[in-house]
């Protein structure tokens, strides 16, 4: 592999995660260069979520080390845009959608808040970088889940971070708001030159803007082009046990297969053939 | 003076030149502000069974410190923090076993407490423990004693206010706060010891089994009414401060209410005004939303 010319922005090496006896991640490695949109795929249970808390230094690893920036990560590393899963707002929770953007950027600070016209300034524009200036003076717990997330969004951008995690931002999400969401983010990590990796169980929303795809089974990982990761021969090997990818206009399906079944890849999809 | 006369009817003779009196309005304005504070926050993280048991638990400490002849104050402070250590460490490790934890360390402390109270009753053949560490002790607490709480009680508000926006960050999500950078399990227990600072002191004002009332009835009727965490503070330390001076008003006048003139518990008068604020808002600011709904309703229709 050519060595690139400057460090990638994150670097997961060999990392292997035990939580109760059982392994979740065994000896998983790739890269994300700076400013490239990568899908972290795999179904619920493969193991998604940990890594994005071993990335995150959530969860400490039992084997290999995460790199940020070219550098082993600690309270000193950039700091990583996050915006988790699922949070339960409670309506009642006395919090408006701009407070919680405003805790982006200080909220890890102790004492009182100092409000400032340049602190509200930076809490606007990014309200209105994600289309959230509707709903600014609303209770987050008010909102729908769509725009919730375009306010997490906000809350994690706010602190200009090079590498923004999303996990499951499309779940519980519908179709619409999922399309928004992904447009979203693809124009704001070109325009911010922000790294992106997205979790996702669903690769399909994300076929438009993805560079790169993680894909996640039972604790192992395979990265490269969507093409480079996403056939029959790749996940077959990652899986452990025969599975079909299926393409269908332009959507991409993997499913559980045995050599006797029928193929239906179309001749238009390989893509993946470099 | 005028002003005064006119509200003689409201007012029994003596209200404003009785020292117990002066300490009742000192301690149950900083009661209640305390109360408010912390209060907001437990509302807003779920806790309101922890901050129940607490005060419960605290039973204990009050009923053990009467048995060796200290001020019941100090024996809630200790046994709260303590319980408030033991219940944050069994749950952080297993968060959904919070619940349970808070459970099993509420009934064994209720266990010494009944013991404690039984001792107390029999070893002073009276049964002013009891009355004092259940019902609270604000009409009968020693002038020593307000320095001690004003303390206590700006402690609790100096570490909420301090932990201000931290604890509102982990209050949504403690993984949005640790990535940010926050000592989430600090500030929790830091948060705790100022719950149970607010605890012990309302346990004084209107006893140890009322004394979540006035940590949750304000701050839960102030989480109606704004949509700002700094605003939901200052809006549920006011209630508090309302409810319970006007509490320790009727409970004044009530020694000169036919026909017994025995005088009635400060605490009833407290509780039951927290319960009509959280009502009356409940029932206007629900009909408001209501109403809106239709309108909406019929907009599209």
């Amino acid at each position: 592999m050519a060595v690139s010319e400057t460090p990638p922005i994150l670097a997961v090496e060999a990392v292997s995660v035990w939580l109760s006896g059982r392994e979740i991640l065994h000896e998983v490695s790739f890269r994300i260069a700076a400013g490239e949109f990568t899908g972290l795929i795999g179904s619920n249970g493969a193991g998604k979520t940990t890594l994005l808390r071993v990335i995150l230094g959530l969860q400490a690893p039992q084997a290999g080390q995460v790199l940020i920036d070219g550098r082993a990560r600690s309270h000193r590393s950039p700091p990583i845009g996050y915006v988790p899963q699922k949070i339960v707002l409670d309506p009642d929770m006395p919090l408006r959608a701009r407070d919680l953007v405003g805790l982006g950027l200080d909220g890890h600070r102790f004492g009182l808040p100092r409000r400032s016209s340049a602190r509200r300034d930076l809490i606007d524009e990014m309200l209105a970088a994600v289309d959230a200036t509707d709903f600014a003076d609303a209770r987050v717990g008010n909102l729908s889940g769509g725009e919730q997330q375009r306010v997490l969004i906000a809350h994690a951008l706010i602190s200009r971070p090079r590498l923004l995690l999303l996990d499951e931002p499309l779940a519980n999400l519908d179709i619409r708001s999922e399309q928004e969401v992904v447009e979203l983010v693809a124009r704001i990590a070109t325009e911010q030159q922000i790294a992106v990796l997205i979790s996702a169980h669903d690769m399909n929303p994300l076929l438009p803007v993805m560079d790169h795809v993680v894909y996640v089974a039972a604790g192992r990982v395979a990265s490269g082009s969507t093409g480079e990761v996403v056939n029959t021969e790749v996940l077959s090997r990652l899986y452990g046990h025969h599975v079909d990818v299926v393409h269908v206009n332009n959507r991409i399906l993997v499913v559980a297969g045995h050599e006797t079944a029928v193929h239906h890849d179309l001749p238009d999809s390989a893509a993946g053939s470099t | 003076m005028t002003a005064l006369s006119l509200l003689a009817p409201v007012f029994e003779p003596g209200f404003f030149s009785s020292p117990p009196v002066d300490i009742a309005l000192i301690v149950g304005g900083v009661v209640a502000v305390v109360s408010g504070v912390v209060g907001t926050f437990t509302v807003m993280r779920g806790q309101s069974f922890a901050g129940h048991a607490l005060a419960d638990i605290g039973t204990t400490g009050g009923s053990g410190a009467f048995l060796v002849g200290a001020s019941p104050l100090y024996g809630f402070v200790v046994m709260n923090v303590i319980a408030a250590g033991v219940m944050e460490l069994i749950g952080i490790r297993r968060p959904r076993g919070r619940d349970l934890a808070t459970g099993i360390v509420l009934g064994a402390a209720l266990g010494l407490a009944a013991l404690f109270l039984y001792l107390d009753t029999t070893t002073s053949s009276t049964t002013g423990a009891t009355i004092n560490v259940l019902f609270g002790s604000i009409f009968t607490l020693a002038s020593s004693m307000v320095p001690v709480i004003a303390i206590l009680g700006a402690l609790a508000v100096g570490t909420v206010l301090l932990c201000f926006r931290p604890l509102v960050l982990s209050s949504l999500s403690p993984d949005l706060a640790a990535t940010r950078g926050v000592p989430v399990r600090l500030v929790g227990m830091a948060y705790f010891t100022a719950l149970s600072l607010a605890v012990s002191l309302s346990a004084v004002a209107i006893g140890a089994i009322l004394s979540t009332a006035l940590l949750i009835g304000p701050a839960a009727t102030a989480l109606r009414l704004t949509k700002r965490t700094g605003t939901a503070m200052v809006i549920a330390a006011t209630l508090g401060v309302v409810a319970t001076w006007t509490g320790v008003l009727l409970a004044y006048d009530s020694y000169y209410w036919q026909p017994s003139h025995h005088g009635w518990p400060v605490s009833f008068f407290v509780v039951a005004l927290v319960f009509v604020f959280y009502v009356v808002v409940e029932l206007s600011v629900g009909r408001r939303s209501n109403r809106r709904r239709s309108v909406a309703g019929a907009g599209t229709a």
